[in-house]
């Protein structure tokens, strides 16, 4: 899932100075999950604001909502009655809903409360590791299931490199070597000609941003 | 045991203090509250193992929110002692309480008032 941090107090109360009523809308999917800008988590920041802006003698009006997902625009029909009476909208969201929600409503400002940080999996109650970085090109089914953009440092397609060492990486010794890993696991396997396989470099340059259609679907403006 | 202990101290029983949430002493400092301290049983016994434990984990979270908006993070405390312990619960009573005198008001109380 996604997950993200929230971001520091100091910068949420910079970005909604001069703001009197704000809505702040959490996020009820991936973010509620990693516990970062889900129900609770509004009602904590929408606490700590009122507290703040009290004790600065600067009093602001902070309301909370939070809907299933902000990505999606049948969830976010829910506040289009709502958000005209607000200066500011807050959002506990990824980046997505972030975007999703300045583009429903582009005459209000939106703020991230949070930093989104990853693809990760759940490795107990507010423990997450990074396991994807979405780079369109999986390469996971000659690396033995483990990826290495994600968990090499340099992100490498073919390694490992020089600095592999004794199973970390040069980076830090806590760091273990993704392409130590690779070799490991296809090896038990009885794979490792999968690593004489060659990937060509990921085109990371000119990206645009990626759509998806999956087979049987298509954009609602060619369907008509 | 008859014990007396400051009477300005409000008591919310709550069947373990592994329920209690950084929401519940967040709001209590919110709402004007000059200190809010957790009871919890001792560390190593509680009933469901990590109750109290979880307890302390959430009371470390509300002090560092509070020291994010400049609220004295000690108005905000977890004790433990075992269920037997009347003197020592009357004893925390009578510390928390005096801590918080020493504090002063919750200073969202003063806000408007200086």
């Amino acid at each position: 899932m996604i997950v993200a941090k929230r971001k520091p107090f100091d910068e949420i109360d910079n970005m909604l100075k001069g703001y009197k009523k704000v809505l702040n809308v959490g996020c009820g999917t991936c973010v509620a999950l990693c516990l970062a800008g889900g129900e609770k988590e509004v009602e904590i920041l929408n606490s700590e604001i009122d507290m703040a802006r009290k004790l600065a003698g600067d009093p602001i009006t902070i309301e909370g909502i939070t809907i299933e997902r902000q990505c999606d625009r049948e969830y976010l029909e829910a506040l289009d009655s709502k958000v005209e009476e607000y200066q500011a909208i807050l959002s506990m969201a990824c980046g997505v809903g972030v975007q999703f929600l300045a583009e429903r409503f582009p005459q209000i400002p939106v703020f991230p409360a949070v930093d989104t940080s990853g693809l990760s999996a759940n490795q107990a109650v507010g423990w997450y590791e990074e396991r994807c970085r979405a780079c369109s090109s999986c390469v996971l089914g000659l690396t033995g299931g483990i990826c290495p953009v994600t968990m090499c440092a340099k992100g490498l397609y073919n390694g490992p490199c020089g600095g592999t060492n004794q199973g970390s990486c040069e980076i830090d010794k806590n760091q273990p070597c993704a392409w130590y890993m690779i070799y490991e696991r296809l090896s038990n396997q009885g794979r490792l000609d999968n690593i004489l396989a060659i990937t060509p470099p990921m085109d990371w340059q000119n990206q645009v941003p990626r759509t998806l259609i999956q087979p049987g679907y298509k954009k609602p403006e060619d369907v008509s | 045991m008859r014990l007396e202990y400051p009477p300005n101290i409000k008591i919310i029983r709550i069947p373990c203090t592994g329920k209690v949430d950084v929401v519940h002493l967040l709001r209590a400092i919110q709402k004007g509250a000059d200190g809010v301290y957790v009871v919890g049983c001792l560390e190593g016994t509680c009933h469901y193992n990590e109750g109290n434990f979880r307890a302390r984990e959430r009371v470390d979270h509300v002090r560092m929110l509070l020291e994010e908006i400049g609220i004295e993070n000690d108005r905000v405390r977890m004790y433990n002692l075992s269920s037997g312990e009347g003197p020592t619960f009357a004893a925390y009573a009578r510390e928390m309480t005096e801590h918080i005198i020493k504090l002063g008001p919750n200073p969202l109380n003063r806000v408007g008032k200086e």
